[in-house]
């Protein structure tokens, strides 16, 4: 359709172009500034002289997070909670997704089960009572804590439930007379069809364990014990930085500070960016999956 | 071809019992322990034998001298998050959406859905950082101008709304992603009729293009209804300090502060309570509307 394009039109494409630019550009910067903190020498940042590059480039407040031993320890307790958390999540995920994508007629108890899911998405015990419940059960200082508590991510198994629904039921009409169970037909009929729902809710699952911060907060009673997240809330939020009062003036000692919060928030944040880019085609096809479903 | 439906259905229940045992330990013991909110609870007791009191805390919880102002900010933040997550995702799906150029569309769209994946643990220290009043990149750009460094994070004027553009920043590339994948089903033969009766650039957007995405903008604007209460706890803890609790503290972080802090587990319980009972009748209200008027069904 090589037709001609106005003047107005081209203006407006044009203006188009740098507005969207621009925006996208606001939305980073504050990623890109905090960067250029963390590798800036720490009288640079102090001074106020950083801003989208690196002045005085170091890499002296990595070193120094990265040989901080409890550092590195949340950073590890953090790993294990994403693999073990994926693992018990993405199982229990479809383990109910694929009896509650039967028909009523193939699984009485079907609509059952579904309330029984959906009604902890619309109502649950609170704050409180769960975390007596957590405490009771003895689990505090234990990973298990932050696991079971969310072991069935139950928006994730709705959005799978709704993708296995979708596939063609007679490729399993088929097997069935093969002589194929259900667990066969679950194993080689519908994960390998539905690779690219689980991918997505992989994605989602690994980012929200490796985001999780408050549960290792009000569960672990020993830091050793914190993921990632929950240490850099404590060291990097928790303690009162900039905060504390209108004429805080910051010392010498809380400056220094800055290059070193911002380089623990990068490497808290690395993991996510790492991946990115390669899941990116992914979560959007996920989203209009799970949103747009009439 | 099934001799016994019972014995066909046994792997489908064996499936569910993991889920369904971790769902009734950690979601539905909760819910029981909710009379906690009629007792007086005291730990070392326990549930069954702590002192029954009736409506005490929630008539507590009234008296409480803060319950109104944090209750107002609940829902103004919660509400003005909401009508920002709308307002400009939608403007900038509109706009993204007359970009031919698909790499550039793709990058922007990869660009400002990163913050969405980040933690409010992270987007709290980068925001404290670029915040400081006395260092932070936002307050030198303001002193170029001429303004005097506002102390967005510490002035309880400022706070709210710098709670509201946060969010709405978070959300920015989620929520644009949602409108534009509308936008893209939108009939293109639609807009060819459009051309053919002589419509223009503009007069396309505006009979064609918005009709097209209206359903899904009514429909979202309905479900988020339930979040009517929801104002943020993540963003709003990592962000906050007494000083701006007139403006700032909402009842999540209340809760919290009154529950875990002060250990007053009765009380918290009691207004975690009346949150859950008012937010489940906007959640089934918002479904019923979004039904009725969009078809819509979560499952």
């Amino acid at each position: 359709m090589a037709k001609h394009v106005s003047v107005s039109r081209r203006i407006f494409i044009f203006f188009n172009y740098i507005f969207l630019g621009v925006t996208a550009f606001i939305c980073i910067l504050p990623m890109i500034n905090v960067l250029a903190v963390s590798l800036s020498s720490s009288s640079a940042a102090a001074a106020g002289y950083v801003k989208l590059w690196p002045v005085d480039f170091t890499l002296d407040s990595y070193k120094y997070a990265l040989s901080k031993p409890e550092f590195v320890r949340a950073f590890i307790v953090s790993l294990k909670r994403v693999a073990l958390g994926y693992v018990i999540n993405i199982l229990l995920c479809i383990l109910v997704a694929y009896p509650l994508s039967k028909s009523k007629k193939m699984f009485k108890w079907r609509n059952f089960y579904a309330w029984f899911f959906i009604i902890t998405m619309l109502f649950n015990g609170g704050l409180i009572p769960t975390y007596m419940v957590v405490r009771y059960l003895g689990l505090r200082d234990n990973i298990l804590a932050l696991i079971l508590p969310g072991a069935v991510p139950v928006y994730f198994m709705i959005l799978l439930m709704n993708f296995f629904r979708e596939l063609p039921q007679e490729i399993e009409e088929a097997a069935y007379i093969d002589g194929a169970d259900y667990w066969t037909s679950l194993w080689k009929i519908y994960i390998p069809l539905s690779k690219p729902a689980l991918a997505t809710v992989t994605l989602f699952i690994v980012v929200g364990h490796w985001n999780s911060w408050f549960d290792g907060l009000i569960y672990m009673n020993s830091m050793e014990n914190y993921p990632l997240q929950s240490y850099l809330q404590t060291t990097v939020i928790g303690v009162d930085f900039n905060r504390a009062s209108l004429s805080n003036l910051a010392s010498l000692a809380e400056v220094s500070d800055r290059t070193f919060k911002a380089a623990q928030v990068f490497v808290g944040s690395l993991p996510i960016l790492i991946v990115y880019p390669f899941l990116q085609p992914f979560f959007i096809k996920g989203l209009v999956l799970g949103s747009v479903k009439g | 071809m099934i001799n016994n439906k019972r014995l066909r259905e046994l792997p489908l229940h064996l499936m569910l019992l993991p889920g369904v045992l971790c769902t009734l330990v950690f979601s539905y013991v909760p819910m029981a322990g909710i009379v906690m909110a009629f007792q007086k609870f005291v730990p070392v007791k326990g549930i069954f034998k702590s002192e029954f009191v009736g409506l005490e805390n929630f008539k507590y919880m009234l008296s409480l001298p803060n319950i109104y102002s944090v209750l107002w900010n609940t829902v103004f933040i919660a509400v003005m998050k909401i009508i920002a997550g709308m307002v400009f995702p939608i403007i900038f799906a509109l706009l993204l959406n007359e970009v031919a150029n698909d790499f550039f569309k793709r990058s922007v769209q990869t660009i400002i859905y990163l913050p969405f994946f980040l933690s409010w643990v992270i987007l709290g220290g980068i925001l404290i950082d670029i915040l400081s009043p006395s260092s932070g990149i936002v307050n030198q750009f303001l002193s170029y101008l001429g303004i005097e460094p506002i102390y967005f994070l510490g002035d309880s004027k400022w706070f709210p709304f710098t709670l509201i553009i946060s969010d709405t920043w978070k959300n920015f590339g989620y929520n644009t992603v949602i409108y534009l994948a509308a936008l893209t089903g939108i009939d293109p033969t639609l807009y060819e009729a459009a051309i053919v009766d002589g419509a223009g650039r503009w007069k396309q957007t505006l009979h064609v293009t918005i009709p097209g995405i209206m359903s899904i903008v009514i429909l979202m604007a309905v479900l988020s209804l339930g979040n009517v209460l929801n104002a943020g706890f993540e963003q709003v803890y990592n962000l906050y300090s007494p000083q701006v609790y007139s403006t700032g503290d909402i009842i999540d972080t209340l809760v919290y502060r009154i529950g875990l802090v002060d250990t007053q587990f009765s009380l918290a319980t009691a207004i975690g309570l009346f949150k859950s009972i008012v937010s489940f009748g906007l959640i089934v209200l918002s479904n019923r509307l979004a039904n009725k008027y969009a078809g819509y069904r979560v499952f």
